[in-house]
């Protein structure tokens, strides 16, 4: 199997130089595209297949170190990732065959996007630490390249900046981590490393680094300041891929190493994981909520998700830690499927995002509304995605979010009491998210597409192509299949667990109406698709019977409001007046927002202005001084470049006699 | 299910009856919240031009999630067909995408008010939700079971006893309810003044069988509260499955008790005490989060609090 994955991948690779060659020619567009397509699904089967039949094969290529060569090897996570990548990368390769089309300077997208799809994969297939981190460099790199695709905006020449240095940053996190892991006798073979167990010291300097390294490319408060720069700048298909995908790789990176190649977990390393999660989880859509362009909310949400999905590892970790093995099969089951439903919806949001602007060349909120009138289809996907990634049932989201709060209620048998005090918390933080999150996307949703048009851009918008509708509806289609048929994507994560934490969730495609119950019938168990066909039917008999029996009459007239209509649409609530009661509830502390009135006296013809003023307290208090001091440092370094001969000649000399020093003072 | 839809708008008749009475006025008659309801089903509806055809399909998604989740609590009789097929976490979720259809619903004409109404709902809800999650833990952490039927079937057993962390869940409880269902001091569910208002200002522009739908699902929302509240703390009385006759006569009689001595309650609560300010609400309702989360980390410290 492992075969064909790699045989996929290279088919990737080669396409990005045809790429380059043909990107002048008009039909370059649809042929990378489609081979993308082709390729993804080709890789997602491979995936399923390996996942199905529970195999795992590796191969070794005379590539990379000499001594050493390329290890890849599928095995049942790698498996589960591939279909995540696979499917992720298929839709935004159909979604790209009609936005593409629009795209200015496809000679800047083009190349890059096969290669950015096959580095993603070769991450997942690498079974030694030399490779893992090569591809895992290509992918940061080729991601890079996308984001800087539009470079004529300042913006994204910003992004692309800040990016480029925490993935550098990140890369260095996880090169020191393996550097640990494979010792002072260079074991980068995975399997080597699972052999030798580190030591808890090092286990735990490790675990850190890994937090640190695969967190900041998954976006973990307080290492997402890169994210929400950098995914909204890219091409919006490209958008879809990294907030969608990219970050499960990330987490795959973060999975690989904490559960696989580390051994046995201590039980403070989740205290870490659900801290982090937790606060991930809250921050981030406190974020999304503050924001008014479309495309930045949904990566700041991203952020959000990358928190709960943290909250699931963290729980299995501890779990895991004291023995519950049952129990850490259901949060690591609730997280990994998390990051299945989240990679689905996101991505949905995101080419969404990506066919409005393409409409209307607006991602500006406050510049949108009415568009479920001009745009219909694009709005019910859009509104299948904002429903499924509120958590609501009976959508796929509120899956994931029912067995994480599943996990959570079996934690009072832990014995720490540091976790007996934290999870309660994490799980107060988890419930205050998922309320946010749904705040959040009324916000996206009702501001963007409903109401009335707020500029002309917005009132004259066209429906988009029917390539980007079908992979909004292909995607439509899984949240509502994942979410009313749980069961059989729980069944499908049973040889992950099994492999990670030693066993697997019950069995769950047997039960009566394909219910799911994570522990025991009578703790617990919830039947999405009695929910949906009850719904469904409730609703539909209440229509018939109304119409039939009462009144099916409709009169349309101007809106009531209270008799004062005012045909302005700057009359509506726009995003930024939507989220001020949040604003100010969980604003003043967290953000020190503040309104500032400027209001002209009596008798002046200037217009009143209202500004708030918002302040990132983590990029103040984190961000903003390390930048500073670097300056500073290079400011008084720079000295350094302008020194005669013999004074960088006496440098060189004195370094030598220091080297020599310390290697005479250590032995 | 039926039984459910004809009982809702009986209890907000009684709320408002018992209300006018406490106010020395005449009050509607019992029966008034029905003819208001066949009323508007028969009127035409009134639609804005602004208005899309998500508009006009809320109201059914409303009614149907609000009812789905109504009928799915245990009410006089605890062996519940489908009881199994959503526990109390998807059953307060369910409720939430009916509120988060309803905000929708608020923004879709393009009114001012309408967007009043839903930036105050979902800042109000933002601190119910995960409130009332703080409770369903508590209560689940004692029962052993997220199940509504379980959990009543473990308060009725006597092996619970007064227990601190259940007494904070049912303040909790309380202060959410109240939240959630529109009612004094979080929101007044008569009101006729603009800027006052929350649920009345998101459903401002809908008219005929619409609010009709809407109207009855709110009924059923408060419905759904008493008898959540009558099924976890007050489960007495409730017949087992396999009951007989006589046992589900005694479980329906008793829940009608209840659930007149919630209106009852209700009623006395509203009128004793004044609207809040919107700024004020946060505080009320981060109080109960605050308590559920106190009710939950007592649970997790011992099992026997």
């Amino acid at each position: 199997m492992v075969t064909a994955a790699l045989l996929c991948v290279v088919a990737l690779m080669a396409l990005a130089p045809i790429a380059v060659v043909l990107s002048a020619s008009s039909r370059a567009n649809g042929l990378v595209y489609a081979s993308c397509l082709i390729v993804t699904l080709m890789l997602a089967v491979v995936g399923g297949v390996s996942l199905f039949d529970r195999s795992t094969s590796g191969i070794v290529l005379p590539l990379g170190l000499p001594w050493l060569g390329a290890h890849f090897r599928i095995d049942a996570l790698a498996a589960f990732f591939l279909i995540v990548l696979g499917l992720g990368g298929a839709a935004a390769s159909t979604f790209a065959l009609g936005y593409g089309q629009h795209e200015r300077t496809p000679e800047r997208v083009l190349p890059f996007y096969p290669a950015y799809l096959a580095g993603m994969n070769l991450v997942v297939l690498a079974d030694d630490a030399f490779s893992f981190l090569m591809a895992w460099e290509f992918m940061s790199l080729t991601s890079w390249a996308l984001v800087v695709a539009h470079h004529r905006e300042r913006e994204n020449l910003q992004a692309g900046y800040v990016y480029l240095l925490m993935a550098g940053f990140g890369t260095l996190a996880l090169l020191l981590a393996f550097g640990l892991l494979a010792g002072s006798d260079g074991n980068y073979l995975f399997e080597s490393i699972r052999a030798a167990q580190p030591g808890t010291d090092v286990a735990a300097i490790v675990l850190v680094l890994a937090l640190v390294g695969a967190g900041s490319k998954a976006g973990v408060v307080p290492l997402h300041a890169w994210l929400p720069l950098a995914h909204p700048a890219a091409p919006s298909h490209v958008s879809a891929l990294m907030s969608g995908v990219m970050t499960k790789v990330a987490v795959y990176g973060f999975v690989r190493i904490a559960f696989d190649l580390l051994g046995p977990p201590v039980w403070w390393w989740s205290m870490l994981v659900l801290a982090i999660g937790g606060a991930t989880a809250v921050m981030g859509v406190l974020y999304a909520l503050m924001q008014h362009d479309l495309k930045r909310l949904l990566a700041y949400h991203t952020v959000e998700n990358i928190g709960i999905i943290f909250i699931g590892l963290g729980l299995a970790l501890a779990f895991k830690a004291y023995g519950m093995a049952d129990a850490a099969a259901l949060a690591l089951t609730a997280g990994l499927l998390h990051v299945f439903n989240h990679s689905v919806f996101k991505s949905l949001l995101f080419f969404g995002a990506g066919a409005v602007l393409s409409a209307t060349g607006e991602r500006d909120m406050e510049h949108l509304g009415g568009l479920i009138h001009r745009m219909p289809q694009t709005a019910f996907a859009f509104l299948v995605g904002c429903v499924a990634i509120s958590a609501l049932p009976p959508l796929n989201g509120f899956v994931s979010e029912w067995l994480t709060f599943q996990a959570i209620l079996l934690s009072p048998q832990l014995p720490s009491w540091g976790l007996k005090f934290l999870v309660p918390a994490v799980g107060a933080l988890l419930a205050l998210s998922a309320a946010l999150a749904a705040a959040c996307f009324v916000k996206a949703f009702g501001v963007s597409f409903l109401g009335r048009p707020r500029t002309p851009a917005a009132a004259n918008a066209r429906e988009t192509d029917s390539n980007s509708l079908a992979a909004m509806f292909f995607l439509s289609a899984l949240c509502l299949v994942a979410g009313v048929l749980p069961g059989i994507f729980i069944d499908a994560l049973a040889p992950v667990t099994g492999a990670l934490v030693g066993v697997s969730m019950p069995h769950q495609a047997g039960l009566d109406w394909l219910t799911i119950v994570p522990v025991a019938e009578s703790r617990s168990s919830y039947n999405g698709l009695l929910v949906f066909v009850f719904i469904a039917l409730s609703g539909s008999i209440a229509a018939f019977a109304i119409h039939r029996l009462a009144s099916d009459k409709i009169r349309r007239g101007p809106a009531w409001d209270c008799g004062y209509p005012d045909s302005s649409p700057a009359t509506q609530y726009t995003a930024s007046s939507f989220a001020q009661p949040i604003r100010r509830v969980y604003g003043t502390t967290v953000f020190r927002a503040r309104e500032i009135g400027d209001m002209p006296p009596p008798g002046a013809t200037r217009p009143a202005r209202l500004t708030v003023e918002l302040r990132d307290l983590i990029w103040d208090a984190a961000y903003a001084p390390l930048a500073a001091f670097i300056e500073q440092a290079t400011e008084r370094l720079n000295v350094l470049q302008f020194l005669t001969i013999r004074r960088y000649l006496t440098l060189v000399f004195a370094a030598l006699v220091l080297l020599l020093l310390v290697l005479a003072i250590w032995s | 299910m039926l039984l459910l839809l004809a009982l809702a708008p009986l209890l907000t008749g009684l709320v408002r009856l018992v209300k006018a009475r406490l106010l020395r006025r005449q009050g509607p008659p019992l029966l008034q919240p029905y003819r208001d309801l066949i009323r508007l089903l028969r009127k035409e509806v009134v639609l804005a031009h602004s208005a899309s055809w998500l508009f006009r399909v809320i109201p059914y998604l409303i009614f149907a999630g609000t009812w789905v989740a109504a009928s799915l609590v245990p009410t006089f009789r605890s062996g519940l067909l489908f009881s199994w097929s959503a526990d109390l976490i998807a059953l307060i979720a369910l409720l939430g995408s009916a509120r988060f259809f309803l905000a929708l619903a608020g923004l879709d004409v393009g009114t001012s008010f309408g967007g009043i109404g839903s930036s105050r709902e979902v800042m109000i809800a933002s601190l119910a939700e995960p409130a009332m999650l703080m409770i369903v833990f508590t209560i689940a952490l004692i029962a052993g079971s997220t199940q509504l039927s379980v959990m009543a079937a473990h308060m009725t057993s006597g092996e619970v006893g007064l227990r601190v962390s259940l007494g904070l869940a049912l303040l909790a409880l309380v202060m959410v309810s109240i939240a959630e269902n529109a009612r004094i001091p979080i929101d007044n569910p008569a009101t006729h003044l603009e800027l006052t208002m929350v649920h009345e200002a998101m459903v401002l522009e809908y008219s005929g069988r619409h609010l009709a739908l809407i109207d009855l699902a709110s009924e059923l929302k408060l419905l759904f509260y008493v008898s959540v509240i009558a099924c976890l703390f007050v489960p007495w009385g409730i017949a087992p499955p396999d009951g007989n006759a006589g046992a589900i006569a005694v479980g329906a009689a008793a829940y009608v008790a209840k659930l007149a001595a919630g209106a009852v309650l209700l009623a006395v609560f509203e009128t004793s005490i004044a609207k809040m300010r919107v700024f004020r609400v946060p505080a009320f309702l981060g109080a109960a989060l605050m308590l559920g989360l106190l009710g939950t980390l007592l649970l997790f410290v011992s099992g026997s609090l």
